[in-house]
């Protein structure tokens, strides 16, 4: 499971990386909201992997070591809702930036 | 009822200033006369609470009162009160006073007189936080409001070019010395272990003997010597004369440039003593004090006489502190106080005549005197003072330091040459003050004065003659007056080495008092043979070609055009190469410790692979990958090939123990994929190729190439990384608190919604509060958003149902679309409910179970958007009323409500309580507070992402509005156009 989900996180940031280096808006925001899964993943597996243990504790002196790690967890609860946050602000600034310009690229104009 | 102790008496002069300054910030700028009365009010009391502080320090004790800010960082805000902090307090405050008495004359009516006091008040307030600091950086932080403030005061009048530059160039110095002074005392306080004044005066010695010693010195001295206007900073000083006349003769008397003394005399015990010291205090305060001297002489404005006046002063002050004699410290504290008195007199006698004859020009005044007899009476006594004559103070504190000079018994070119330096100091001292009165009081009537000179209003003449009082009582029985005031603050400086000296006008007929005589007679001399050439002369012989304004001016230009060289060389304004560099330095540092350490795979026993979650992984893989592929030119595809990527993590979330995890994540795909497409037709068609088939220049190619180099390697890079994280052990994390004191404490057997809600609920707080201004800011940013013209019309489907609308009988617009998404419609409509009661059930469940306000609220919005999204936007609003401000603002309030709820049980902010509650029918059903928090994020949510999505919706209708028709019935606040 390990070496898979690896993987998966590293093929999520390589996709996301490219698209932020485009020079189409549409492709920033794409390419940001895979790396957000990427990171958010990532994070995740900072507290290692466990099947079928999920945080949901008994009403005594509960084990920990019998949990998924809940603090991860707590954390990327969070950030998924601000990533969403963050792609619904960027793609406003970039219609709005598209409506000023008149063009979609990253800086505003064509250039070159 | 506060009990006033001398603690609670600091805390108060200390607030007063600046109380005074705020309420005077807000009165109408045509308030001069309850501004005025505000300022003199806040002064007369401020000073009556020093005065009344005297008693506590007057036997050399000192008082203290602190308040722990960041104690684990040495940062406290001290204040402490001794003898030299009492005298600098009281002369800031007193002289404040007078000097806002003072500028109720003199400031003329036209000008914003409510905002000049404020800005003088909180001068004066940070001039007393400054010398009651007892904290090192607390000290520093005062200063460069010192520095600030009196910004605001020399350009208080803008609209004069010449105040502006001034203005500037006193911030730039003196904020410049106080970044340095900043980074001296981080390393006084390194040295000494501590910031606290106490301990570094504690440290003394080791601070003397420490490697960082020198570079202590040096750095705190700048900050001493561009505040005291020392050479070769001094240049500022004369340019701040373009600042209304009290301004200067609060700032370059008493306040700001004793500010830097204060500093020299403040760290005297620490910093003095050593060959060092002497070598810079005294060259610096000499070649101040003789050139600052030398160029008064020549001075043809009034102000810019005393100005190069106060600077030779100042430098006396200096030269006397360098010379590492506790006798000597004593004479620089005494002519301190005396130098206040007597040039804040000068200066407001100065601007009596610039306010009475309309010019400072020493070559147009004349015969003054008989016009303004009480004025030239007061002015000839302070030039006096000025100028050394018996039995005024200027001339005790002169003999002090004669007597100074000659006891230097050095057998150095210094020391042997300092007597004859410093009688010719004072010679031109004497001369540059005959000049001064004689020119503009004695001789004949002035001719072509703007205006009929005359008496200025008593009350303008008040201030100055307590202070010329205050001159002659201390030059003639110093012994009863000024005394027990400076052997107070001479003890708080010296301690028990404070020498035996008698403070007598007669002390036999000695050396000092020959030089001293020597002085008067040459300067008087030098007057009578040269003083009408003067008068011809323009600009200063020897030094005049050295300006010091003109070096300042072009270190600055270098400055700039060097950074602007730089700006250009290394910046740019494109977001490929920014990010490029960013990317690469993420890579990089993630390699730094892997280069050191080497990289090698965990010990940890894996979790078996399950063949099923590899196979959805692929397809996340190659769904990524195709996004990538395809978001140039086919955006829906690459959208929804985002959207499948997004579930394959959702799964892995539920597939690995966090089922909060994937519901949370798949609401928000939903939601996610909802505003792209909402977002889609606001984009430009498809770009044509700019390279069709495969003439692509090798300059492209090569950055594609190299953007595929970069992701790749930021890919494997990361996948190795977590690799590596995933196959170790687990270390002992705070985990393992939240699972176990989870039910115990916080009453929930969720514990990642414990967490959120209860343990952790100040960063959910921060978190919603973040949400709630993304969604404010879009809404705003969408009020403004003009759509391309392109994308104006209408979708070509959308026309083309239309089209056939108005082409057969008894069909409305819009009918053919209502009718083909009839079934879709009736199944979001019907869903309606039935997606509230789970939004309700989740946000219920969520303390013991997978669920909670984020996800709850998700589904909220996403209930409320179907029905946008089956009925059209008009049709919903005509029977749904949605409030998303509303929603957002109630929820922030709730949340916040039950934090602070917490207080009025005495317990922490966010505390929550729970109790398990046997209820009729429904059995045991816990109740938490926590749960109120939670309603608080849910409502948030709700109101956050329905404003986002209903903003974006809404363009489609505003856009294809016809100008003519008349507006929309507003159905919520959001829909104004």
């Amino acid at each position: 499971m390990e070496a898979v989900l690896a993987l998966g996180i590293g093929v999520f940031t390589a996709a996301g990386v490219w698209l932020i280096l485009r020079p189409r808006t549409f492709q920033v925001i794409i390419g940001l909201s895979l790396i957000s899964y990427a990171v958010n993943l990532f994070i995740y597996a900072a507290g290692r992997l466990k099947v079928d243990a999920p945080p949901l504790v008994g009403t005594v002196n509960p084990d920990p070591a019998l949990f998924d790690d809940p603090l991860p967890q707590a954390l990327v609860l969070t950030a998924i809702v601000i990533s969403f946050a963050m792609t619904a602000l960027l793609l406003v600034v970039l219609l709005a930036s598209r409506g000023l310009t008149g063009t979609d690229h990253v800086d505003g104009d064509e250039g070159e | 009822m506060l009990k006033v102790t001398s603690e609670s008496l600091l805390w108060l002069m200390l607030a007063l200033p600046f109380l005074g300054s705020l309420l005077s910030s807000i009165l109408p700028a045509r308030k001069r006369n309850t501004a005025g009365i505000l300022a003199g009010v806040v002064m007369l009391l401020a000073s009556v609470v020093a005065i009344g502080l005297y008693s506590s320090i007057s036997e050399g004790s000192v008082v203290r009162s602190r308040i722990p800010w960041l104690p684990s960082l040495g940062l406290e805000i001290v204040l402490r009160l001794d003898g030299l902090s009492w005298l600098f307090a009281a002369l800031v405050l007193v002289v404040g006073f007078l000097v806002v008495v003072y500028s109720r004359y003199y400031m003329s009516p036209e000008d914003p007189v409510p905002r000049f006091f404020a800005y003088l008040l909180a001068f004066a307030g940070s001039m007393v936080g400054l010398v009651l600091s007892g904290n090192l950086i607390q000290l520093v932080f005062f200063w460069e409001l010192t520095s600030l403030f009196s910004f605001l005061l020399i350009g208080y009048w803008y609209h004069n070019e010449r105040a502006r530059s001034g203005a500037r160039m006193a911030l730039i110095v003196t904020a410049t010395g106080g970044l340095c002074l900043l980074a001296g005392v981080m390393l006084l306080g390194k040295i000494a272990g501590s910031y606290d004044l106490d301990a570094v005066f504690l440290a003394a010695d080791r601070i003397r003997q420490s490697e960082l010693y020198l570079p202590a010195l040096g750095l705190i001295l700048i900050g001493a010597f561009t505040k005291s206007a020392q050479f070769p900073f001094h240049f500022w000083l004369p340019h701040a004369m373009a600042a209304p006349t009290p301004v200067s003769a609060y700032l370059h008397s008493a306040t700001l440039v004793k500010a830097g003394i204060f500093l020299l005399i403040r760290f005297w015990p620490v910093l003095a003593g050593t060959e060092a010291w002497f070598a810079t205090v005294t060259t610096v305060g000499l070649c101040t004090l003789i050139l600052g001297a030398w160029v008064a002489i020549f001075q043809q404005d009034l102000k810019g006489l005393l100005a190069y006046s106060t600077i030779s002063h100042l430098g006396l002050i200096t030269l006397l502190l360098g010379l590492n004699s506790p006798l000597a410290t004593v004479a620089a504290i005494f002519h301190t106080l005396n130098h206040a008195t007597f040039k804040a007199s000068l200066f407001m006698a100065v601007g009596i005549i610039d306010h009475e004859t309309g010019t400072r020009d020493i070559r147009k005044l004349s015969g003054l005197a008989r016009y303004m007899p009480i004025t030239a009476t007061l002015a000839v006594i302070a030039a006096g003072a000025m100028a050394g004559v018996p039995l005024l103070n200027g001339f005790l504190s002169k003999e002090m330091f004669l007597a100074e000079a000659l006891d230097l018994h050095r057998e150095s070119f210094a020391g042997r040459t300092l007597p004859f330096l410093a009688t010719l100091a004072l010679a031109f001292s004497v001369l540059y003050s005959v000049r001064f009165i004689h020119q503009s009081f004695f001789g004949p009537p002035p001719q072509d004065l703007p205006r009929e000179p005359q008496e200025a209003p008593r009350w303008m003449r008040m201030p100055i003659e307590v202070l010329v009082v205050a001159c002659l009582v201390v030059g003639m029985v110093p012994a009863l007056t000024v005394a027990p005031l400076l052997g107070a603050a001479a003890y708080s400086v010296l301690g028990p080495n404070t020498p035996s000296y008698s403070l007598a006008i007669w002390h036999g007929f000695n050396a000092p008092l020959v030089l001293s005589l020597l002085a008067l007679l040459l300067g008087a001399l030098g007057y009578v043979l040269f003083g009408k050439r003067l008068n011809r002369q323009d600009g200063t012989p020897l030094v005049g070609v050295f300006k010091g304004r003109r070096a300042f001016e072009t270190v600055l230009s270098l400055l700039i055009r060097g950074a602007r060289r730089t700006m250009e060389f290394v910046g740019t304004r494109r977001l490929q190469p920014q990010l490029r560099v960013l990317v690469l330095a993420a890579c990089f540092a993630g390699l730094l410790p892997f280069l050191r350490y080497g990289y090698q795979g965990g010990t940890k026993v894996g979790t078996p692979l399950d063949p099923a979650f590899a196979l959805i992984w692929l397809v996340g893989g190659i769904c990524a990958v195709a996004a990538a592929w395809t978001a140039k030119y086919h955006r829906f595809a690459a959208l929804i090939l985002m959207a499948g990527a997004g579930l394959v993590s959702c799964v892995s979330f539920v597939w690995l123990s966090s089922p909060d995890l994937a519901l949370t994540q798949l609401l928000v795909e939903t939601v996610t994929t909802l505003l792209l497409l909402l977002g889609l037709r606001w984009l430009p068609a498809r770009s044509r190729d700019l390279w069709p088939g495969s003439r692509t220049p090798w300059r492209v190619r090569f950055r594609r190439g190299g953007d595929v180099t970069l992701a790749l390697a930021a890919g494997s890079g990361i996948a190795l990384l977590s690799y590596a994280i995933m196959t170790r052990e687990m270390p002992n994390s705070i985990s393992r608190y939240f699972v176990e004191h989870s039910y115990p404490d916080g009453g929930g057997r969720n514990v990642v919604n414990v967490i959120l809600v209860d343990f952790r609920g100040f960063d959910t707080l921060g978190e919603m509060t973040v949400l709630a201004i993304v969604a404010l800011t879009v809404f705003a940013l969408l009020r403004r958003f003009r759509p391309a013209p392109e994308s104006v019309r209408s979708p070509e489907q959308q026309r083309l149902q239309d089209a056939s609308d108005d082409a057969r009988e008894g069909r409305e617009r819009g009918d053919t679309l209502a009718d083909y998404l009839l079934v879709p419609r009736t199944i979001m409509e019907w869903l309606f409910p039935a997606i509230i009661v789970l939004a309700f059930y989740l946000l219920m469940r969520g303390h013991d179970l997978p669920g909670g306000g984020f996800a709850a609220g998700v589904t909220m919005s996403i209930a409320l958007i179907l029905q946008y999204l089956a009925s059209g936007t008009r049709r919903v609003e005509d029977r749904l009323r949605v409030h998303p401000l509303r929603w957002m603002g109630s929820g922030l309030l709730l949340a916040v409500v039950t934090g602070l709820g917490a207080w009025w049980f005495d317990y922490p902010f966010l505390t929550s309580w729970f109790r398990y509650v046997d209820l009729p029918l429904l059995g045991e059903v816990p109740l938490a507070t926590a749960l109120l928090f939670d309603i608080g994020v849910f409502l948030l949510v709700i109101g956050a992402i329905a404003l986002i999505l209903v903003a974006i919706a809404h363009q489609s209708i505003r856009t294809t509005r016809r100008r003519p028709e008349p507006p929309l019935a507003v159905k919520s606040g959001e829909e104004e156009a």
